[in-house]
């Protein structure tokens, strides 16, 4: 099977149309960035604190927002996380509710509001850890366990945080549920001195301000120097200006994502940025096998005009850079639809990364390439030599 | 013309062989064999690959030490010993203080010094003090700076104590396979993940808890004074000289009479005996039956003690702790070298203060700056989605391989499967820690894997398509494809080691897996997949059609 056989699209032809829808979509992004939603910040760069609640039954939204008022606490925002049938929420905290001091009073004041009205002097059993639970036996010793008491007991104890956990998925409906782990005599105990609340604490994250900003420019850096590694490499094994346009062509697929994530009104959290790393790596990939095959070009089509050569480099990887491209893309967007949604975000920006990280390698990189050498000739400079010779050694096919 | 290929076979066979011992095995084949003769095969994937906190549930904190804290409490003892020296040396001093303890507890400033001294000054400081450099400045004024370096090497230092009684701590929590390192990134900052524990109220207080231990006298026989008031008033308003009021918690006397809780103590400044000073303590009971914590002093530390109760015969000592009065006692006779806290605790706090107490102290204060919790729960639906859509993913690409390049595709999906055999056994022998978007970075390595196939078979599909005959094509298809393929990984692997370097936890475990995956590439794709080729070869006939 072939999808492309012999392809010959004049692309260079109509670069000025690319590179216009280019521009058009940089500068959406920025406008966006500059005066719309801004760039949204996740709590991992905000600071701020988040937590994330699995109720047994589906929670009301506005209800949940009056009993954290009643609280005193003023939530940035309150959503439905997931699939609707999960029963989650995410409640967010402003960054005024987290300063340094108080990094954990948000969470417990939120546990406390959910918690309500909660039985005098019994404790939650959807929320202890195991360690709770396991010094709680021991104290009580309802099995009347001799020697290996502390052994049995910690065996207990895990078994009942597993199957909360694991086969219940985090809350129970009531104390009876953990019959199937707990002798009768540990159920009885645990019904004087537990309860059971509607909800379960799925993930916490409560971020000062402090490493907040310290994430963010460490973000920052690790992008920049990310684009200089990759300048120097082609540098080294190209020429300065191919480094230079495989670059321009990174950072704008870049700063359309980031546009995008802008549009969208979607976070950008940490692994946000390691999913725009990962762009940076593979959108290069695609300039680097375009350039590839111009550098083997120029050597062997001397009499062409570097229009030409650049052309035919392209059509004649186009195959390879729409498959690799496709696969990419699939093994992505199964990440996107089946990965979860703490993935969500990560995979959102490889979605629209591969597909503007291909474009750009045929419709930026290149252009810019010809241009650059078009405008050296116009002064007489002639094309620039490439270092030819010495890769041609290595190309030297083993025997 | 037939290739020898036996040695390659041999060596693919290997590395396959190698790397499943990695998953299935790891480092420690003896436990991992028990474990899936008790549970079955995936027992021993468990028990080598490490997974992350966001995949196994834990606690992910990061602290700031307040370095200055530890400065400040050499500064002060710094001035102190000023004050004696100038007082022996004669030399007429008006005040000696730390002028900026927050932000520069390094600094003292010495007012109104009696003329002409500079040269015992000098000498006292360059002597006596010799971390500290002497400035003189107007109206008699003179400053004390702790020198650059040792004001370096003081922080440093209370950031690897603290780290030190944070592991000590933690270790006898009995929390699993803790990790508690120096955050690099940013200043005076500890990294403390502890995988299992989901409810790190109980961790938070030990980790923070300074524990200061003194030792101190009580004036006024130990009387406990319901006001800080009532305190002063008994002296009239002044203090005795060296003298402070500290709250007290609710200690036996407290409890045994009527009227409120609070009590206030008035005690000596300096302390005969403090934490440092500790062998051992351990949970016990006092005469009551009450919890306490029993300690034991070090031989220096037991010689003070004496000397101190000898001199305080009938007069009173107060335990203070963190700053408040634990116990006030009075001095039957002299003691040598235990003692015992007791009051306003149950048995677990006895327990955790005498841990606490013999895992020494924090040398500075400690804030919280991030405190990530995932519940186990979550955890458990991350990996579920994630691998399958690892799976969906890769079979994707491995249908459509297939349907694409027919026998070509066979054998690139047999470069994948090994790629991620190889990938999963570096990650069992090397320890690395798989998280989430680590698990995102294998299905990306399958995505970017099979590009160095695709460049490869479009190669030899163009060579063939020139005319060339099968052997000649594959082996110019591999040949120019080598660079551009070394080129790519390159700038890949480029990107993933600033994403090590830049990333914490679950970004770190995306960038690890993210370049193992690629080396493997670099074997599978090119030189596995050339030897499959080349086998085919061997069995075609002259003019045989290659099926790609």
């Amino acid at each position: 099977m072939e999808l492309f056989r012999n392809p010959n699209i004049d692309f260079l032809g109509k670069k000025w149309f690319f590179l216009g829808l280019s521009l058009i979509l940089s500068v959406g992004g920025v406008l966006s960035m500059l005066f719309w939603h801004h760039i949204p910040l996740g709590v991992d760069f905000s600071g701020g604190t988040i937590v994330q609640v699995k109720f047994t039954s589906a929670p009301n939204l506005d209800q949940l927002r009056a009993t954290m008022e009643k609280a005193g606490l003023k939530t940035n925002h309150i959503q439905r996380y997931g699939a609707a049938a999960n029963n989650e929420v995410l409640i967010s905290l402003e960054e005024k509710e987290t300063s340094e001091q108080a990094l954990d009073q948000g969470r417990d004041t939120i546990i406390k509001a959910l918690s309500g009205a909660a039985p005098e002097g019994k404790q939650d059993l959807n929320n202890v850890g195991y360690a709770t639970l396991q010094h709680y036996l021991m104290g009580k010793d309802p099995l009347h366990a001799g020697t290996d008491a502390e052994q049995r007991y910690s065996q207990l104890a895990r078994a009942i945080v597993d199957y909360r956990d694991k086969t219940k998925n985090g809350v129970l409906n009531s104390i009876d549920e953990i019959s199937p782990v707990a002798p009768a005599e540990v159920v009885r105990s645990f019904q004087s001195d537990f309860y059971t609340s509607s909800f379960g604490i799925r993930h916490v994250d409560i971020i000062g301000p402090t490493v907040g900003k310290q994430l963010q420019k460490q973000a920052l850096l690790a992008t920049l120097y990310s684009l200089l590694g990759m300048l120097v490499y082609l540098w080294f094994r190209f020429e300065l200006i191919y480094g230079v346009a495989a670059v321009v062509a990174v950072f704008h697929d870049t700063l359309i994502t980031v546009g995008m994530f802008s549009i969208l009104n979607v976070e950008m959290s940490l692994t946000v940025i390691a999913a725009i790393l990962t762009l940076v790596g593979y959108s290069m990939n695609d300039t680097i096998v375009v350039f590839d095959r111009i550098r083997e070009n120029i050597r062997l089509l001397r009499r062409d005009s570097l229009t030409d050569i650049v052309n035919k480099s392209i059509n004649q990887t186009l195959s390879r850079t729409v498959l690799t491209s496709g696969l990419t893309f699939l093994t992505v967007l199964s990440l996107y639809i089946f990965g979860g949604e703490v993935l969500h975000g990560f995979s959102l920006a490889l979605v629209i990364g591969i597909i503007i990280g291909t474009y750009s390698s045929i419709f930026i990189a290149a252009p810019m390439l010809v241009a650059y050498q078009e405008s050296r000739a116009k002064k007489g400079a002639g094309v620039a030599v490439l270092p030819a010779d010495r890769s041609k050694d290595k190309v030297k096919v083993k025997a | 013309m037939k290739k020898n290929l036996n040695w390659k076979l041999a060596l693919i066979a290997g590395t396959l062989l190698v790397f499943l011992w990695g998953i299935f095995l790891g480092t420690d084949p003896a436990t991992s064999i028990q474990a899936i003769k008790e549970k079955g095969l995936v027992a021993g994937i468990q028990q080598n690959i490490h997974l992350g906190l966001d995949l196994k549930g834990g606690t992910h904190l990061i602290l700031q030490v307040k370095v200055n804290d530890a400065v400040k409490a050499d500064s002060q003892q710094a001035v102190e010993r000023l004050k004696d020296y100038l007082r022996t040396a004669n030399i007429n001093y008006g005040d000696i203080t730390i002028e900026d303890p927050v932000n520069h507890p390094e600094v003292i400033t010495m007012k109104n010094i009696s003329s002409n001294p500079a040269g015992d000054l000098r000498n006292i400081v360059t002597e006596r003090l010799p971390e500290y450099d002497l400035k003189s400045g107007a109206n008699d004024t003179w400053t004390v700076t702790m020198k650059p370096q040792s004001l370096t090497a003081m922080k440093q230092n209370a950031v690897t104590q603290a780290i030190e009684t944070i592991r000590n701590r933690i270790d006898q929590l009995g929390v699993s396979e803790p990790i508690i390192q120096e955050h690099g990134l940013g200043e005076y900052q500890i990294l403390v993940q502890l995988p299992g524990v989901d409810d790190p109220a109980r961790v938070k207080e030990i980790i923070k808890s300074t524990a200061m231990l003194e030792i101190r006298q009580a004036v006024d026989n130990g009387t406990a004074y319901p006001t800080e008031q009532a305190a002063l008033q008994a002296h009239n308003g002044i203090l005795p000289p060296d003298t402070e009021i500290l709250k007290g918690v609710v200690s036996r006397r407290a409890a045994d009479s009527e009227g409120p809780n609070e009590a206030y103590y008035i005690v000596t400044k300096s302390s005969a005996v403090s934490g440092r000073d500790l062998r051992n303590a351990q949970p016990g009971q006092n005469q009551t039956g009450q919890p306490s914590v029993n300690f034991t002093l070090t031989r220096d530390g037991g010689n003070r003690f004496y000397a101190f109760t000898t001199a305080h015969v009938n007069d009173y000592l107060a335990v203070v702790l963190d700053g408040k009065v634990r116990e006030v006692a009075s001095i039957k006779e002299p003691i040598r070298d235990t003692g015992e806290i007791s009051g306003g605790m149950n048995e677990q706090q006895s327990k955790d203060l005498s841990m606490i107490l013999r895992s020494g102290a924090l040398p500075a204060g400690i804030n919280y700056l991030q405190e990530s919790t995932v519940g186990p729960s979550l955890g458990a639906d991350s990996i579920r989605q994630g691998v399958r859509a690892a799976i969906y993913g890769m079979l994707a690409v491995m249908i459509f391989m297939f349907v694409y390049y027919r026998f070509a595709g066979i054998n690139a999906n047999l470069g994948l499967f090994l790629n991620l055999v190889i990938l999963l056994g570096f990650l069992g022998f090397t320890g690395a820690t798989l998280t989430l978007p680590g698990i995102a970075g294998l299905i990306l390595t399958v995505g970017m894997g099979v590009d160095s196939n695709v460049l490869i078979f479009e190669r030899i599909r163009e060579e063939l398509r020139n005319g060339k005959t099968p052997p000649s094509a594959v082996e110019q298809g591999f040949g120019h494809a080598w660079l551009t393929i070394i080129d790519t990984h390159v700038t890949t692997i480029v990107s993933a080691a600033i994403l090590f370097l830049f990333g914490t936890g679950p970004v770190k475990g995306f960038a690890v897996t993210l370049t193992f995956g690629l080396l493997a590439n670099l074997f599978t794709a090119v030189f596995v997949s050339r030897v499959i080729f080349d086998s085919i070869l061997n069995r075609h006939q002259r003019g045989e059609a290659l099926s790609i």
